[in-house]
Parts: structure tokens; sequence; C-alpha cells
């Protein structure tokens, strides 16, 4: 029988604040384990939180971003189950009152675009992380764990679809532009290696043109683009399997196994259904002005979406457009067009020579020492006839190494296209005497020979002369 | 009128870790105070709101600042048990 | 007479006058400590190093002129539930026998910059769940009137050491009535201020939304300067009030002349013990006499609160004492997973009421049972808040006894919580509301036991809970002190 796979993704995404959620301690990366820790974040006793309001900001910004309505009254709440990397036994998250509700997302998986419904995007705090100690890394064949609080209680961002995700490929674009608006916004580092974006699926299938659903499987632990397409992929195929010998699905919660490339069961927690929400006794409800709601809305900065749609207009590629956007190049692209490059030129770059740069380095756009002024000079340099394009490649190789701005580095390494006559002069006399048989073939007709005579100029000058011009000197002294 | 506990799920979901004798004598004494306290069902409260708070106060907020960590010698100086920087447990779970 | 037998007030002249110094106020204090703890078990931890370190900076900061307000040099007791860096700080429980916290609660930084000494840690009944002080995992305080009886709780160990002079104030902390009726059963002032205007950052939470920290003093006016120290917006309490409110002291002379008395017709009845309803009457016809304008005033809601009290406490402390695990303080029992160790920990770690009331409270906000228990306690506790609303329309103020019943037995009521429950029935309503009451001693039943009259007043309202409890205080002449005490400074 032929399925549609019914999908609804919760993505929860690492604020990156200066401080964390409801404490002062920094948010920074990497500490020394244990090190960025307080009374608060550590659960002691005693101590009560207070919420960081350029947090609150920063999700309502987001539920602006996704057309969703930002609720005038919100409310903390207590969701309470025990796991020892959560220093109260509570998370302190939200329930029926979150900041924001009811958006939507449009997003192009290549097939065309699909509206893709918001539910809610609401604020809750981080848990710590736990290593596990012996037994080849199977949760239950440890000897132990280790505990690390320093991500405790960083701010997370949890944003939760309707079950409008038909594919895993529409999985992944939704994924995809959720971090663009993310990175957009300046509100995460959205990296996820780091864990800074983490996705959650829910997968039910169901046969095709029926109405109902089908039993839900949340599939957990998926932290990039493709292991989210990977494991949903699999899942799909999973469920099929078993509808098609006639097997009932399990409800469960299954966890992505990234090296095994399959969903494996969960621990069975049987109580987890029971989170005892209540409202956090500890914190006061938030009540969003309309004002300071206009005021976040009107200092948002241009969208994803909008900003393709702009690029396109300026001659870019559709497809180089995405790139651009997802792998958060748009900015340095605005950049380089503002300083006078040509568009379509400068996108070839970013989505070119500097996107494999990135790839290569595993850098970050951030760490680029190259900014849009710098693209801009190397682009003009090549349509000025002042680099080859071969040349341009070393040269920008030599710039995101820190040698220097393009031109610096084109004279350093002595790049420069020789674009005077007089100096070239010579040395398409000297090719025009050494090579008499060529020359007579040409002025018979053979224009093939043109570009070897050209070529011969190239190699005596070190690549460094305008082909162009070398062609017309050859040209006219051959008399053609 | 006897009021439904099953005080097993009730003592593993509060994490105590109590024996059948125990749990059996605590489930007599929560019958007599929740009788006592199902009292507040009598009272009818339509429309009247919930109070999760005295004092009608919203938007109590903090900057985005960072403060003073504790050293950490002196957090982990209370573990129960630690390796190196870290805090120690035993294993998460056995199935 | 004996520096401990001093009023803050009395001290705070002596001290400035140069005829006594913090370090002999501290070493009569606990002088009056050393004869006294052997019977009435008080004091958990005495901070004798701290203590004698403030004392001896508080004399220097005097002698240079730098005088850091009425508490300077006064020997203070913390109940202990509230972190003290440095000092053992363990809520009575076993389950956090030698912590060690590493801060200082808001209330203890306000203290130590108002030059106040802080003698140690009272003993209270475990998470500050109880009206006995019978529930320490460190063993019962008594009564210093009579040490077979209760000192009432949970706040009892603050109550008895000021009642006996072991300290000239105390911090107790009050969720039903913690403050005040241990104060009612000891014979001294104890007062709730309206909730959110003491700081709660670094007390061991009970029941967050009902949780007040305030103090026990033998007067009034010591109360008042307690309060005072303490009392003002701290940006680590997400709860804690950010207005002004009106000066407590303002109007602490002016008597009750036209004042409008409220008596509350559902918590002067049945219930209340023949002695404590005597003297309740007599103070009311001093009031009277006084000048003031005595009401009756109907709190109909008041029948239903004990019993919303009793779901929503529960439900706020089962997740608050959830961080109770074994993970990063405290003791731990091991077990072979992280969830066998933590399960055994907490059923190793908390006495009886304790289990009971996590139970309880993990209950009532299970799945099914919400909207029942939790959810309609807490209209309940809105109509609570209406009906005090209503009331406050016709009086200035409520009064009722603090507590139906002086002392009882040590053991008496052990087994039977429900009736320890009702112990706290004049009490809660206000914990609901937020707003503040104080218990002032107006007399002693035919035991010899004191009876404690509570005067209770809108939120913010404490300006005239201070004007009437002046007046009750000066109007019933109660002077009297435990044997106990009075033996001992005599000789």
């Amino acid at each position: 029988m032929s399925y549609e796979a019914v999908i609804g993704i919760e993505t929860h995404v690492e604020l990156q604040t200066a401080s964390k959620m409801f404490c002062g301690c920094p948010t920074d990366f990497g500490a020394e384990p244990n090190t960025n820790v307080c009374p608060v974040c550590l659960g002691l006793p005693g101590a009560l939180p207070v919420p960081n309001e350029r947090a609150i900001e920063w999700t309502v910004a987001l539920g602006i971003a996704l057309g969703c309505e930002i609720s005038q009254h919100s409310v903390f709440h207590r969701k309470n189950y025990f796991y020892a990397d959560l220093p109260k036994n509570y998370q302190i998250s939200q329930f029926d009152l979150p900041l924001c509700v009811g958006g939507h997302l449009e997003v192009d998986p290549g097939s065309g675009v699909r509206r893709v419904g918001i539910t809610r995007v609401h604020l809750e705090e981080d848990t710590g992380k736990s290593t596990h100690l012996g037994g080849g890394g199977r949760i239950h064949d440890a000897e132990g764990a280790l505990i690390d609080f320093n991500r405790s209680g960083i701010p997370l961002l949890e944003v939760v679809t309707e079950p409008d995700i038909r594919s895993p490929e529409e999985a992944r674009a939704y994924a995809q532009e959720l971090r663009a608006i993310v990175l957009a916004l300046g509100i995460s580092d959205a990296r996820l290696e780091e864990g800074s974006l983490r996705f959650d699926a829910n997968v039910s299938l169901r046969p095709e043109g029926a109405d109902e659903l089908g039993i839900k499987v949340e599939v957990k632990n998926m932290n990039s683009l493709r292991s989210l397409q990977r494991a949903l992929a699999f899942e799909i195929e999973r469920q099929t399997a078993l509808l098609d010998k006639g097997e009932a699905i399990d409800q469960e919660t299954r966890h992505w196994d990234e090296e095994a490339g399959r969903t494996e069961p969960g621990r069975s927690k049987e109580e987890s259904s029971d989170y005892r929400y209540f409202p956090e006794p500890d914190l006061v409800p938030i009540q969003t002005n309309p004002e300071a709601v206009e005021r976040i809305r009107g200092a948002l900065p241009e969208l994803p979406a909008l900003r393709r749609a702009r690029h396109i207009a300026l001659g870019v590629e559709p497809a180089a457009a995405a790139t651009m956007a997802s792998a958060g190049l748009a900015a340095m692209f605005d950049d380089a067009v503002s300083a006078g490059a040509d568009p379509r030129a400068a996108a070839n770059w970013v989505t070119g020579e500097i996107t494999a740069h990135l790839n290569r380095t595993g850098d970050d756009p951030s760490d680029l020492v190259m900014d849009g002024r710098g693209l801009a000079e190397l682009v003009g340099m090549i349509g000025g006839g002042e680099l080859s394009s071969t040349a341009a490649k070393e040269v920008l190789i030599g710039v995101l190494a820190g040698e220097g701005s393009p031109r610096e580095v084109a004279a350093a390494k002595d790049l420069m296209q020789i674009s005077d006559e007089s100096a070239i002069v010579s040395e398409v006399d000297a090719v025009i005497e050494t090579h008499p048989d060529e020359v007579a073939r040409m002025k018979d007709g053979d224009e093939r020979l043109a570009g070897f005579l050209v070529g011969q100029v190239m190699k005596a000058t070190g690549g460094r002369a305008d082909p162009r011009l070398v062609d017309r000197l050859i040209r006219e002294r051959v008399g053609l | 009128m006897p009021i439904d506990i099953d005080i097993t799920k009730v003592a593993r979901l509060a994490r105590i870790g109590l024996t059948a004798e125990e749990l059996a004598h605590y489930e007599e004494q929560l019958q007599v105070i929740l009788e006592h306290a199902a009292r507040v069902q009598a009272l009818p409260t339509e429309g009247v709101a919930p109070t999760a708070h005295p004092l009608p106060m919203v938007n109590a907020f903090r900057p985005d600042e960072v403060e003073q960590t504790l050293d950490r010698e002196e957090v982990l100086s209370q573990a129960p048990d630690r390796e190196g920087p870290y805090f120690r447990v035993p294993p998460f779970l056995d199935e | 007479m004996d520096p401990a037998d001093l009023t803050i007030a009395e001290a705070g002249a002596r001290l400035r006058s140069g005829d006594l110094t913090a370090v002999d106020l501290l070493a009569s204090v606990r002088r009056r400590a050393s004869m006294t703890e052997a019977i009435l078990h008080a004091y958990l931890t005495i901070d004798a190093e701290g203590a004698t370190a403030s004392a001896v900076e508080a004399d220097a900061a005097l002698q240079r002129g730098d005088d850091r307000g009425p508490l300077h040099g006064i020997p203070v007791a913390l109940k202990d539930n509230m972190v003290t860096r440095g000092v053992e700080t363990t809520c009575s429980s076993r389950i956090l026998s030698g912590y060690v916290p590493p801060y200082d609660a808001t209330v203890v930084e306000r203290l130590r910059a108002g030059g106040a000494v802080i003698v140690g840690k009272t003993n209270l009944d475990e998470f500050a769940m109880g009206s006995s002080t019978e529930n320490s995992a460190y063993g019962t305080t008594r009564n210093p009137w009579n040490p077979d009886r209760v000192p009432g709780g949970s706040s009892g160990g603050s109550a008895a050491v000021v009642a006996v002079g072991s300290a000239l104030g105390a911090l107790g902390s009050d969720t039903g009535g913690s403050i005040r009726q241990p104060a009612s059963l000891c014979g001294v002032v104890g007062m709730k201020p309206t909730y959110g205007l003491v700081s709660r950052y670094g007390l061991i939470a009970f029941a967050s939304s009902l949780d007040q920290i305030g103090p026990i003093t033998r007067t009034v006016d010591d109360a008042v300067t307690l309060f005072e120290a303490i009392a003002g917006h701290d940006p680590s309490d997400a709860t804690s009030y950010r207005g002004d409110f009106p000066d407590p002291r303002a109007d602490l002379g002016k008597g009750v002349e036209g004042l409008r008395v409220g008596i509350v017709s559902e918590l002067s009845g049945d219930g209340i013990q023949p002695g404590v309803a005597a003297a309740f009457q007599a103070t009311l016809d001093r009031l009277a006499g006084a000048g003031a304008d005595i009401r009756e005033v109907s709190l109909p809601s008041t029948e239903y609160a004990l019993s919303a009290y009793y779901l929503i406490a529960p439900a706020e402390c089962s997740a608050n004492l959830a961080r109770f695990d074994g993970v990063r303080y405290g003791p731990r029992i091991d077990g072979a997973t992280v969830e066998a160790m933590m399960s055994a920990t907490r059923r190793d770690g908390f006495g009886p009421e304790v289990t009971r009331r996590i139970l309880l409270g993990t209950y009532a906000l299970s799945a099914g049972y919400y909207d029942a228990f939790y959810g309609q306690a807490q209209k309940v506790r809105t109509m609570v808040s209406e009906d005090f609303k209503d009331a406050y329309a016709e009086v200035d103020v409520l009064v009722t006894p603090t507590s139906p019943t002086t002392a009882f037995a040590v053991g008496e009521r052990a087994d039977d919580p429900l009736a320890m429950y009702l112990s706290d029935i004049c009490t809660i309503p206000s914990n609901l509301s937020g707003d503040p009451a104080i218990s002032v001693p107006v007399g002693l039943d035919d035991a010899g036991l004191p009876v404690g009259f509570q005067v209770l007043a809108p939120a913010l309202g404490e300006g005239v809970m201070f004007q009437v409890a002046a007046a009750v205080e000066r109007l019933s002449g109660f002077e009297s002190r435990p044997a106990l005490a009075t033996s001992l400074g005599a000789a």
C-alpha cells in the first residue's frame, strides 16, 4: 500500500544571550566544566530565578518573524521530572500560555512552496550535560556519569510545528529555513555541531488519501539537517515495512543513531507523560504591551525570504540566493554589492570559492577575514582586467589567510595582469619572429593559430599578460 | 467518598523509595487529609480566576548582563561524589 | 540587668552610650544560651567564631563613629532555613546534614550590612513543615514556659531563643503561621510581612507563593526595627515588591482611637480554648476602652482556606524539594542506578511529615487530579482574598486569636496530622491572601502559658498593623518572661 507521512518538528534553539535564562552566568561554549555556575543554575537551596529580558524579546522577535500572535499574557510553568542533569528536577518552561502562538513558515524543498504551520514558540531553560562512562557509550552499560552544569540554564527556544510536513525533504527545507531566520535575527549562532539547534520529530503514516492520523513515533537526537532528513527517511521506511506486514506501530520514543544510520527504541519512561505542570511560583506573569511588540517588529532585520527575493531581482540565481541565505553569507553579498560589485559575479564567488573555503576549514562566516568590501575589490579587479580568474582564486586564498587586501595580495604574489601594451609588445614581436610558419598559416586563414600564438606569449609572461590584449596585438601584427 | 490514590505511582513520581508497608501507611494518611482537602470542591467557583500569586505583579526581569560565578572548588566540595571537575553519579538507567 | 534581657532598642541605646559593648552583649547572650540550651535545644548551630568577629568589628566601627543603624552590635538568630555562607544550613533535615552553602541569603546580607551579630541557626520543623518543631531531624525544641510543651512551629527555635534571651531578636519564616504561631506559644512578638516585601532569595523554599521571612522579637518596636532592616526590593527575587511602601513606624504611638477593628465571626467561636478566648476578649475590651470601634465581620471562605492551603503548599513543596537528590550536595545513599540512588537518598533524607507532604503535593498536581485539587484550591485562594478585600472596606484591621490553643504537650498531636494542621486555622488565610499579620502576647492562661493576639491588615498595611499591635502591647501590659529566663537573669 502507499502511505503518506505526517511529520511535526520540535526545534530547540539555544539563544546567544550573554547571560543565562534565569541567572547572570555566562553562556560561552567550551568553558572549563562547572565554572559557568551559580546558586541559581546549580539548583542550590534558596536560589531564585529571574528571567533574562533579552531572551524574552528575542522570543517575541522570532514569533513575529514566524507570523505568530504574541500573547499579551504569558506564564512560566514548572515541568517536573527527575533527571540527574536537571538541577532542580523541574525545568522552568511554558505550558498553556506560551509567548507566541499560531504562525507559519513557507519552505521550498525544490518541488514548490509549502506552508508549514507553527503551533507555538516558547521559552525554557537548558539542562546540564552528562557524559556516560564505560560500556561503549550505551547509556545502560555505563558505570556512571559525569555531570557538567555549564549548559544548565542557557535560554532555549522551542518552536513546534503543526503536523504539516509530508517528507524528509520538506523537513530538511523547514529546518534550513528556520535556521536561516534564526541567523538573520542574530538570536543564536545556530551551530548544529555544538547543539545550538536540536531537532525532534513526530512521525506517523497513514494510507494515502486518509484523513485520520496514524500512531505517532517521536524521533529524537537529530543534530544536523542531514541527520534529520536521514532519520525521517529511515523511520518512514521502518514504519512502512511494519504496516505492510500488517504489524502495529508502537507509540514510542526512538533515538537516531547517526553511525548506525537507524532509529532505536529509547528508554521506557512510563511516567514521563505526567510532568505535573503548574505555574512557576517564583516568577510573575509576562505582560507584553502592543507598543513593545511593535518596537521589536520595527527593529527586525530583513528576513531570509525577502532577502532571497531581492537577490533574485538583482540577477542572482535562485539556488545561489538560497545558499547564501542559509549559509549566513547574504550579508557579505549585500555589502559587496553596495561596495559596487557586480551581483552575479559576487554571488558566484560567495557560493563558489568562499563556501568551499568554509566547508574546507569548518569555519563560520563570522570567522572570515574578508568582508563584503574585500569581495567587491576582488570582483572589480577581475572585471577591470587586472586579475585573471585563475589568479583571482590564488589571491582569494591569500586574503582569507589574512595576508592583506586583494590588491595587496595580488601585488605581493606578483599576480597582477599586465595590461600595459608597451610591456607586452616586445614579447609579442619575439613570438612572431620565432614562429614564422605559424604566422604564415595564420595569414592563410587558419584562425586557430591565433590561440596558439597567444598561448606562447602567455607562457613567456608567466601567465600575467591580459590574454585579450595579447590577442588583439597579435592580430594587428599579423595584419588581420 | 474514598479518594482514588495510586500511592505506588505517586511515590515513584516523587522519587521516594518506600517499602510496601510505608506506602500503605502513607496512603491511609493521604486519604484522611485529601478527604478534608476535597472540601474545596464543594465551593462554587464558576467564573473565579485562580490565584497563583498574592501580589498582582508582572514583568520582573533582569538585564542580560554577566555576573560573578561561584568558585568551582567551593561548589564541588559539597558533592557526595565527584571526579575531577565533574559531579559523578551512578549509571542512568537499567531497563 | 543582664544584657541578655534587654530589648533591641534598650541594648542599642546602651551600646551607643558606651555602657555596653557588642562583645559583652554577645557574651551575655551566649551565657544565656549555654544555660538554657540543654533544656530547650533551640539552636542547631552556634557560630561562635563568626559572631565574635562580628561583635569585635561592631565595637570597632562604633568607636570610629561608623554607626550602621539600630541593629548595630545586636545579637540575632536565624532560622536554619536561611542560607549562610560557610555556616552549616540544614533546614532541620537529614537530607542537608553537613551542607555548607557558598552564599548568603539576601536577609543575611542585609543584617550583616546593618551591623547585626549573627549568633547562630535555630531549630525548625524539617523544611518548615509543622507547627511544633517536633519534626526536626535533630531533636525537638521545648517551650521555655514549660519544657513538656512544644514551642510551636515551624520557627519554634527562633521563638524560644528570643523568649529566653539567647538572642535579642530572630528571623523566622511564615508559610501558614510559622512565625506567628510559635511567637504566640512562646509569649513573644512575631510578624509576617506583606508577601514580596522581604526577599526570599536564600530562604530554602517550602511553598514559594506563601513563604515570607519576618521578625520575632520581645516588643513590637523591635519587630519594626528588624522588619525595616530586611524589607525592600531585591532584584534577585522576581516576586519581590518593587514599589514604595509606607513608613511602618509612622503611626506606632498613635493608639486606636476611632480605628475600626473587625472580629472575624468564623475564627472566634468553635475550637478556641477557653483560656485563649478569655484573653482575646479581655484584649478586645481594652481596645474598645481605648476608643477602637469593634465590629464583627465575616470571611465566609475561610472555612475552606485550610483545605486550599493543604493542597497549594504541598504542591509547591513537592517541586521545591525535588532538588534534594544526592547529586550536588547533601548525603547520598548509594544505588545501582541514578534513579535508585535518588529514591534511596530521598527516602532516607526526608522525615515522615515532609514525605507525607511531598506525596500529597505530587498527587494533587498529577494528571487527572490537578483541576479537582490544585486548580480548585487556587480558586479558593482568590475567594479568600476577595473576602479580605470586602472586610477591609468596612474595617481598618482584623483581629483573631493567633492560635486556637496555647502550647500543647510534646507528642500530643504527633500522630494526628489533621489535628496538627488545625493549629494554623487562624494564621493560614493571610498567607493565602499575602497580607501582613502580627502576633502580640497579651496574657497567660490558667496553666501559665502565653496567649497571642493576632492583628491582620491589608497588603502593604504594615503601618496600621504595627499601630494596633503597639496599642495592644501597651494596653495588655504583658511583661512576663518565662521562669527559665527570669531565674537565670536573677542569678
